[in-house]
């Protein structure tokens, strides 16, 4: 609800009103028109790009250039579209995800409800994490990654987003614990339960809300990151935003802007259903993880 | 916050008795340990691992002939690098003022009962959710020269209209803001929104009781109120500003030629395809200090509030 109170209309608040509404859809179209176009642009073939604009209609739906993202264009030197890549970013998100989340339950868990000396250190040590320029970690984990073997593979990535991942999940986790009222932990301690039993039994249940915010936040900045993939990942386990880039700067023969816009679709398109679905907790996400961390 | 946590500190002692050390007593340390181990590798060990490449006249491979400052002082004669550092701050500049910009004004529009508030909010912060890939990809079609803005603009009759800024070196880093602005204004926008609807109601009616407009309600008393939220956007923007690669990588690639660069994307080059390590190790280190100076003084602030709560 708005904070100002409600006054009496008079024909310039009418006015004021109108121009305030006209402000906001006009705006609200402007975020939408990129999305449009590449809707739009997808759907034509190659010749109406070249004679149409941007906002032109296509005359009829061609999904050709769907089908040809999905699993024809070429990505560099491969010619197998976006869908193994696509897969590709499901077998790091997933793993990285579920790893990180329940890390970063754990540690939260500990920061805030069994603290021992040293544990505020490490957590502001953490924090610190969550704002390092990854430019600075790139080189010597290249380096870590080709030691252990796992070099430009999947399980290679899963353990780079788990661990700069860890930094943001204990910090949201740890800043839900801190509400849930340290009697309770303390009597249930006096009662002889034990640190699994205390974290399964009393903290588990309430959590439903923070692991929702964490995994969506999680699942949406390792679907979306681009940085770890080009650094660290293999021609054959590269996530779905590298192919991406690589499709649109592939130019064998002329340029398919209907391709590469279906293809960008398709790559935003697991990010942009969670964040319809489940758009609140998103929001919370980014305000809660933003605003205290 | 602090009481809380001295709280729970006395909590510890008083039932773990201290006589007797079980497998109990050591399980917090020992869940924590995973994670602290990779946080003190991965992220102060690998600090300092490149702090130490810098030094070093390193290429291809890592070696560790060191060279004293000679990478920072090839860093900063190289072309190269001052435009990607003055892109930064052109980009960083631009892109943080008019975020912060269309994000108030967009929460105050917002803030005023406004019908489907839900939807038009929905739309403000769908680009947050998306890859810069993706925007970069998008915008680099919006922004064609040929084909994109230009040409519609030329089909609704503006002849003379002129729209090359992609592929003008001078003006290409303001391509960048565009997008940038495009995809993080609704995440200003969300964060303003949460801090205008927790300002307190009774000092705004005292305002209005006193004859004081809309207008100067927001400006004299719920716009200073919201001090800590300007702060805190202001931080993560600059954060999202100095880190910003993709977007580049997707919508200029750094071109026309290395005009649109910013260090993020020097660093990448430099390391990984031009076997510079030493030079890129150098510009990752002078990354790691404008992240600091901008993050120290936020996190003391930030903690000393804590401290007078």
């Amino acid at each position: 609800m708005s904070n100002v109170a409600k006054r009496q209309t008079s024909g310039l608040d009418k006015v004021l009103r109108v121009a305030l509404y006209v402000c906001l859809l006009g705006m609200a179209t402007v975020y939408l028109a990129p999305f449009i176009v590449m809707l739009l642009t997808s759907l034509k073939d190659v010749e109406e790009i070249r004679s149409g604009t941007l906002l032109s209609l296509p005359s009829s739906l061609d999904f050709s250039a769907w089908s040809k993202a999905w699993n024809g264009a070429c990505t560099g030197s491969q010619c197998e579209g976006m869908a193994p890549y696509f897969f590709n970013s499901f077998k790091i998100v997933i793993p990285a995800v579920a790893i990180s989340t329940l890390l970063g339950a754990l540690n939260g868990y500990v920061i805030s409800h069994w603290k021992f000396k040293g544990s505020d250190l490490f957590f502001a040590a953490l924090l610190v994490g969550c704002f390092i320029p990854f430019q600075v970690i790139l080189l010597p984990m290249a380096r870590t990654l080709g030691w252990l073997g796992i070099a430009n593979t999947t399980t290679g990535l899963v353990m780079v987003h788990v661990v700069y991942g860890v930094a943001f999940t204990t910090l949201f986790f740890r800043n839900f614990y801190q509400s849930i009222p340290v009697e309770l932990v303390k009597a249930a301690r006096l009662d002889g339960a034990g640190f699994f039993t205390i974290f399964y039994r009393i903290i588990l249940p309430v959590s439903t809300p923070i692991i929702v915010v964490t995994v969506i936040w999680q699942f949406t900045q390792i679907w979306n990151d681009f940085l770890f993939g080009v650094a660290f990942s293999g021609f054959d386990t590269q996530p779905v935003t590298v192919a991406l880039n690589n499709l649109v700067n592939t130019s064998f023969g002329g340029k398919e802007y209907n391709v590469d816009m279906a293809a960008a679709i398709i790559a935003a398109l697991p990010t942009l259903l969670v964040y319809v679905l489940a758009g609140k907790y998103f929001v919370r996400g980014l305000t809660a993880g933003a605003v205290k961390g | 916050m602090n009481k809380i946590a001295a709280k729970a500190g006395s909590g510890a002692t008083q039932a773990g008795r201290p006589a007797r050390l079980s497998l109990a007593d050591w399980m917090p340390k020992i869940v924590m340990a995973p994670t602290a181990v990779a946080a003190i590798v991965c992220i102060y060990g690998y600090m300092i691992w490149t702090a130490v490449l810098s030094f070093t006249n390193s290429r291809m491979l890592p070696t560790y002939k060191f060279v004293g400052f000679d990478q920072y002082e090839r860093l900063f004669m190289n072309d190269r690098w001052m435009v990607a550092l003055s892109n930064l701050g052109v980009f960083g500049g631009l892109f943080i003022l008019i975020c912060l910009f269309l994000g108030v004004m967009l929460a105050i529009f917002l803030d005023q009962k406004i019908r489907a508030e839900g939807a038009i909010r929905t739309i403000y912060l769908y680009p947050m959710a998306i890859s810069f890939i993706v925007t970069g990809t998008a915008w680099k079609w919006l922004l064609n020269p040929t084909n994109g803005i230009e040409k519609m603009m030329i089909e609704f009759g503006f002849e003379d209209f002129r729209f090359n800024w992609l592929s003008d070196p001078d003006m290409v880093v303001y391509c960048l803001v565009i997008a940038a602005v495009w995809q993080a204004s609704g995440f200003v926008m969300a964060l303003f929104l949460a801090g205008l609807r927790g300002v307190d109601g009774e000092m705004i009616k005292a305002a209005q009781l006193d004859g004081a407009s809309t207008f100067t309600t927001y400006r004299r008393i719920i716009l200073p109120s919201l001090k800590p939220v300007f702060f805190s956007a202001l931080v993560i923007l600059s954060h999202i500003a100095i880190k910003s690669f993709d977007l580049v990588a997707a919508l200029t690639n750094g071109g026309p030629g290395y005009s649109s660069d910013l260090p993020a994307n020097f660093m990448y080059a430099h390391a990984f395809t031009r076997s510079q390590i030493g030079l890129g190790a150098a510009s990752a280190m002078v990354m790691l200090g404008c992240v600091l100076a901008i993050l120290i003084p936020y996190l003391y602030s930030e903690l000393r509030g804590e401290r007078h709560e």
